[in-house]
């Protein structure tokens, strides 16, 4: 892996908890207060908010304070990481894909 | 879901190979393990081929130079020589979860002189946030994923 993985495994590790990936589902419906959120799923509300913590440290949300409350939302630059990695990914494999088709017709032209 | 969703972008990729469809095809599915790049494998020990099950419902996995293997996803499309759709079923730092899916469509359009376009489209990255159950009855559906061509922005003159 290169550098450039870095971010997009943090985040990809950060949803590969369940409770997280459930608090993540949440958000995709738009903002939520951290009371909102933790209504939504079995785990107390303390693990709520490391869970959020976890999932704004790996950059897939944000939050502003709205009064008295925290209100989060997802982060789009933090899944657009995920994006960027497996774009770069890709570019490299269908560059590769070419050269190996490529190069295979110049070895059957010089047998022939 | 009526509510606003965030939907990201697919990556769509292109690339033009002096190779007429079916040839491309071939060496696309048949020798993946030939071409795909040696920094990206999930195995222990580094990578030795790249399989594709030429059907439906096809595996799609690493082997490692010790003989194990590694799941990457599965065939969801097998129409050669023109098209094939592959699930992405690789989570958190390469880890194969199957619950997860996400779709790369590749389509081999024929060009003049003999030669291929390549177009791929790796999509619904947002389902790395999906519940796994929704996930899952995804993955159950017969008919859930052979979708609608998208028009691909051709990257023809790339080189």
């Amino acid at each position: 892996m290169t550098d450039r993985t870095d971010s997009a495994a943090t985040a990809l590790a950060a949803l590969a908890d369940p409770t997280r990936r459930q608090l993540f589902e949440h958000l995709r419906s738009g903002p939520r207060a951290v009371g909102e959120l933790a209504r939504g799923v079995t785990v107390s509300r303390p693990a709520v908010s490391q869970h959020l913590a976890v999932l704004k440290a790996a950059g897939l949300v944000r939050d502003t304070a709205a009064g008295t409350r925290r209100v989060y939302e997802i982060d789009p630059k933090g899944l657009g990481a995920i994006r960027a990695w497996l774009d770069d990914m890709w570019g490299g494999a269908l560059q590769n894909f070419r050269a190996d088709l490529e190069s295979e017709d110049v070895g059957k032209k010089e047998k022939e | 879901m009526s509510r606003l969703e965030i939907r990201l972008a697919p990556i769509n990729r292109s690339v033009v190979v002096k190779a007429d469809v079916a040839r491309s095809f071939a060496a696309f599915t048949d020798r993946m393990g030939r071409w795909w790049p040696r920094t990206h494998s999930i195995g222990s020990t580094p990578l030795a081929d790249v399989i594709v099950e030429p059907r439906v419902g096809g595996r799609w996995y690493e082997r490692s130079t010790d003989g194990a293997e590694c799941e990457w996803g599965k065939v969801l499309a097998w129409d050669p020589p023109g098209r094939l759709i592959l699930a992405w079923q690789l989570d958190a730092n390469w880890k194969y979860d199957p619950a997860l899916v996400l779709e790369v469509e590749i389509t081999f359009t024929a060009l003049e002189g003999g030669m291929t376009r390549v177009d791929l489209e790796h999509r619904n990255l947002e389902r790395y946030g999906d519940k796994a159950a929704t996930v899952r009855d995804m993955v159950g559906s017969d008919n859930g994923w052979v979708g609608i061509l998208k028009s691909f922005v051709a990257d023809v003159e790339a080189t």
